[in-house]
C-alpha cells in the first residue's frame, strides 16, 4: 500500500530501508549503533523494533569487518545493507570494497556475486568534528565493478536506495548529511525505484549546463536562480550515479548549451569533476563555446568547522564561474 | 582480579616424525583404509604441486605458490569438513581445495592466469583463494553469520597463514565470530615463514592459537604435519562450531618450498633449517606409519603413484587444452548486466578501436 509522507532525506532513507526489508527477507541491515540506537543520525530508527535482531545487527566497532561481513553475506544470498557511520571511517573498508566486493563476480565468472550496499553519510556543512566532513567519492568511483550513487533529494534518496538494494552488484551509497534534515518533500512510499546509472535533469535550460551532485545540488540550484534573475538560463544536471557515469545526458545538454560548469565539494585534483570534464572534452569538444570550469573544494585538508564555509563551494562561487563562462561569445 | 581464561594451549599429535604412534589413534581414523585414503590425497597434492612448479618452469603456468610440506594441513582440514560447509582459503591451500572437490585443472587454470579457474564445478559456494592476506577472515564471519541467521548446521572454514594473524582484519573477523558465537573455524597454517619474515618476527606471542583467547573463543595447536591430528582436532572444532562455538586451530608445519616460483628462499633462510624440516615431512610420516602398521609396501606405493600421476596428467592436458576465453569476458562479469556507459568500451575492445 502506498502512502505519501512529507519526509526529509533522512526520513526517506529510513522509509526505503523499511520498504526493502518488508518486500525482501534477504535484506538485512547492520553497522555501528544501527540497532537499539537507530543510527547516530537515526537513519535506521525503528528497524530493530520492526524487523528484530536477526535482521538488524549492531556490529563491533570495526569497519573492515562491516564491509567483509557484507561480502560474505552477499555471497551467501543475503542482500546486506551495511552502514559506515561517517565517510571519514570508510577507508578501512577499501580493501574489502576494491579487492573483494567489486571483483567477486569477475574473479569467479559469476559463480559468486556481491549484491551489497555500503551506506555512509558524507560531506561537510554541519560543523561536525574532524574526520566527519570529507567528500571522497572519487576513491570509489575509480573502481571497476562498483556503483557509486549519491541522492540529493528525499524522493531520490528513497528511489535510488531501493534500486541500490535491489541491484545485483555492490553499490556505495553516499548520503549528503548536510541535506539529511534540510529539506522535506512528499515521498510516495510505493516501492518504486529510481533507475541507477542515469543522470537527472533537475532543471531544463538553454545557456549553460551546471553539473553537480549531493549537497552541492542545492547551491547549484540557488546559483541557477541567481543567474536566471539576470536572464541566463541554466540547465542543471544531478549526476545521481557517479559510477558508471551517464555521459550521454551530460553531452546532450552541453551540445545545446555549449557551456559547462561542474560543481563538487570534494577537493579538485582527481575529483570526479575531472572525469566529467574529460568526458566532455573527448566527445563534445566542438560543442563548447567556452572553457569548462570546475567549482570545487580546495586542494586542502578538509578544515575543522571554523573554516568550513571557506572550503565549501557556495552559490556565489558558482555564479562567478558561470559568469566567466558566459563571457565567451 | 578477574580470571580471564585458561592460558594453557593444548597441543595434539598422534604420529611422531618417524611414523610411530604417540598415542592410540582416534577411532574414526584408525582403520587402515581411512588412512590410506588420506595418504592418497596427500600424495596427490604433492604431485599436483610438483607438476605445477614444472609447468611454471617451462612457461606454461604463471607465478605459483607451492604447498610443499603443508599437505597434511589441507588434507586433514578437507577430511574434517562436510560438503555443505564453506571454505575460504588463502593462496597456498590447494590441498584442501583439491580435497573439497576443486579440480586440479581448475587450480592450474587460475594460476595459469584464467579467471575461469575459480568457477569451480564442485564446491559451488567455496570462495576463491584470498590473495590479500587475512582479508577473507571478515568474509568468513559473514558466511558464518549467514548460516547462523538461516539456522543451517554449516560452518565457514577460513584457512590462512601465520602472517595473517598479525593483521587487523584477522582480529576483526575472529572477534565477530566470538561476539556472535558464529559457526566459524579459523585454521592457521603456521608454516613459519611469511615470505622472508620468520614466525618469531610476526609476534611476541608464544603461540598463534592463543590469539583466540583475546576474543573469547577456543584456540589450540596441532602438529600440522600429522594428518591424523589435523583431521581429529579440526573435526572436533567443526563439531563445536556447528553447535555455535567458534574455534581457532593453529597447525604447526613448515613451508619446504619458496614463497612462490618468483621467490628464492635461500636469500633469507638456512639450508640446515630446511633439511631439518624435511625430517618432519608429513607424507613420509604417514607412509612410515602405514608401512609399519598397515602392510603398506612398494607395490602399493608404485600403484598409488601411477594412479595419481595419471590423474594429474589428465588434469594438465585438460588445462593446456582449455580454449581461450574470448576477450569480451573482461566486461562480461563486471556487473550482472553491462551498464550502458561501458558498452562503448567493450565494443572498442572487440572492434579493434582501442582509442
Amino acid at each position: 500500500m502506498a502512502t505519501v509522507a512529507e519526509v526529509n532525506l533522512l526520513g526517506a532513507v529510513n522509509l526505503a530501508l523499511k520498504r526493502a526489508m518488508t518486500e525482501d527477507e534477504r535484506v538485512i541491515v547492520f553497522g555501528e549503533d544501527v540497532g537499539v540506537d537507530g543510527g547516530v543520525f537515526r537513519a535506521t530508527d525503528g528497524l530493530l523494533q520492526s524487523f528484530g535482531p536477526k535482521r538488524v545487527l549492531d556490529t563491533p566497532l570495526a569497519e573492515t569487518l562491516i564491509a567483509g561481513l557484507a561480502v560474505g553475506l552477499a555471497a551467501q544470498g543475503f542482500r546486506p545493507v551495511a552502514e559506515i557511520q561517517f565517510m571519514g571511517f570508510i577507508y578501512a573498508t577499501l580493501d574489502q570494497m576494491i579487492n573483494h566486493a567489486s571483483r567477486l563476480r569477475t574473479r569467479t565468472r559469476g559463480r559468486l556475486t556481491c549484491p551489497m550496499v555500503l551506506r555512509a553519510p558524507y560531506g561537510g556543512g554541519i560543523h561536525a568534528p574532524e574526520h566527519h566532513s570529507e567528500s571522497t567519492e572519487s576513491l570509489f568511483a575509480h573502481v571497476p565493478g562498483l556503483r557509486v550513487v549519491i541522492p540529493s533529494t528525499p524522493a531520490d534518496a528513497y528511489g535510488l536506495l531501493l534500486s541500490a538494494i535491489r541491484d545485483p552488484d555492490p553499490v556505495v551509497f553516499l548520503e549528503p548529511k548536510r541535506l539529511y534534515r534540510q529539506v522535506s518533500e512528499p515521498v510516495e512510499d510505493d516501492g518504486t525505484g529510481v533507475p541507477l546509472d542515469r543522470c537527472r535533469v533537475r532543471r531544463a535550460g538553454s545557456d549553460i549546463t551546471l553539473v553537480s551532485w549531493g549537497a552541492m545540488m542545492h547551491e547549484t540550484l540557488a546559483a541557477a536562480d541567481a543567474l536566471g534573475a539576470d536572464g541566463i538560463s541554466s540547465e542543471v544536471i544531478d549526476v545521481c550515479t557517479l559510477k558508471p557515469l551517464d555521459t550521454a545526458t551530460i553531452l546532450d545538454s552541453v551540445s545545446r548549451t555549449g557551456r559547462l560548469v561542474i560543481v563538487h565539494e570534494a577537493a579538485r585534483t582527481a575529483g570526479f569533476g575531472a572525469e566529467v570534464a574529460a568526458s566532455v572534452a573527448e566527445a563534445g569538444l566542438f560543442d563548447l563555446k567556452a572553457p569548462v570550469l570546475r567549482v570545487t573544494g580546495w586542494d586542502t585538508v578538509m578544515p575543522l568547522p571554523r573554516h568550513e564555509s571557506a572550503y565549501l563551494p557556495d552559490a556565489a562561487r558558482i555564479v562567478e564561474a558561470a559568469r566567466r563562462v558566459m563571457a565567451y561569445d | 582480579m578477574a580470571s580471564a581464561a585458561d592460558l594453557d594451549i593444548h597441543h595434539t599429535a598422534y604420529l611422531g616424525p618417524d611414523g610411530e604412534p604417540l598415542q592410540a589413534l582416534p577411532e574414526s581414523l584408525s582403520a587402515p583404509e581411512s588412512l590410506v585414503a588420506l595418504y592418497r590425497d596427500m600424495v596427490f597434492a604433492r604431485l599436483f604441486d610438483t607438476r605445477a612448479i614444472a609447468l611454471q618452469r617451462t612457461g606454461r603456468l604463471g607465478t605459483y605458490a607451492s604447498l610443499l610440506g603443508q599437505e597434511a594441513v589441507g588434507v586433514g582440514v578437507g577430511h574434517a569438513m562436510r560438503a555443505e560447509d564453506v571454505l575460504l582459503p588463502s593462496f597456498r591451500e590447494h590441498a584442501v581445495q583439491l580435497k573439497r572437490g576443486v579440480q586440479a585443472e581448475e587450480i592450474y587454470r587460475y594460476w595459469g592466469g584464467d579467471e575461469r579457474g575459480s568457477d569451480f564445478a564442485g564446491p559451488k559456494e567455496d570462495f576463491p583463494v584470498c590473495i590479500t592476506v587475512g582479508g577473507h577472515t571478515p568474509q568468513a564471519a559473514g558466511v558464518a553469520l549467514a548460516f547462523k541467521l538461516r539456522g543451517e548446521p554449516r560452518v565457514a572454514v577460513c584457512v590462512m597463514g601465520d602472517g595473517a594473524t598479525s593483521k587487523g582484519d584477522f582480529y576483526e573477523g575472529l572477534n565477530a565470530a566470538g561476539v556472535w558465537q558464529l559457526p566459524f573455524v579459523c585454521v592457521v597454517t603456521n608454516n613459519q615463514w611469511a615470505i622472508s619474515t620468520p614466525r618469531r618476527e610476526q609476534t611476541a606471542a608464544e603461540t598463534l592459537a592463543q590469539k583466540a583467547i583475546a576474543v573469547g573463543i577456543e584456540g589450540e595447536q596441532v602438529d600440522g604435519n600429522d594428518v591424523v591430528a589435523v583431521a581429529a582436532v579440526v573435526g572436533s572444532a567443526l563439531a563445536q562450531a556447528r553447535a555455535g562455538r567458534p574455534a581457532l586451530v593453529e597447525c604447526l608445519t613448515y613451508r619446504l618450498g619458496d614463497h612462490t616460483t618468483v621467490d628464492d628462499a635461500s636469500r633469507y633462510r638456512e639450508d640446515a633449517e630446511v633439511s631439518a624440516a624435511w625430517q618432519r615431512d608429513p607424507v613420509a610420516r604417514l607412509r612410515l606409519y602405514l608401512t609399519n602398521q598397515a602392510g603398506w609396501n612398494k607395490d602399493r606405493e608404485q600403484a598409488l603413484l601411477a594412479e595419481c600421476e595419471q590423474a594429474i596428467e589428465r588434469a594438465v592436458e585438460a588445462y593446456l587444452e582449455t580454449p581461450p576465453e574470448p576477450v569480451g569476458s573482461l566486461f562480461d562479469f563486471l556487473y550482472e548486466r553491462l551498464p550502458e556507459p561501458l558498452a562503448a568500451q567493450r565494443k572498442a575492445l572487440l572492434g579493434g578501436d582501442r582509442g
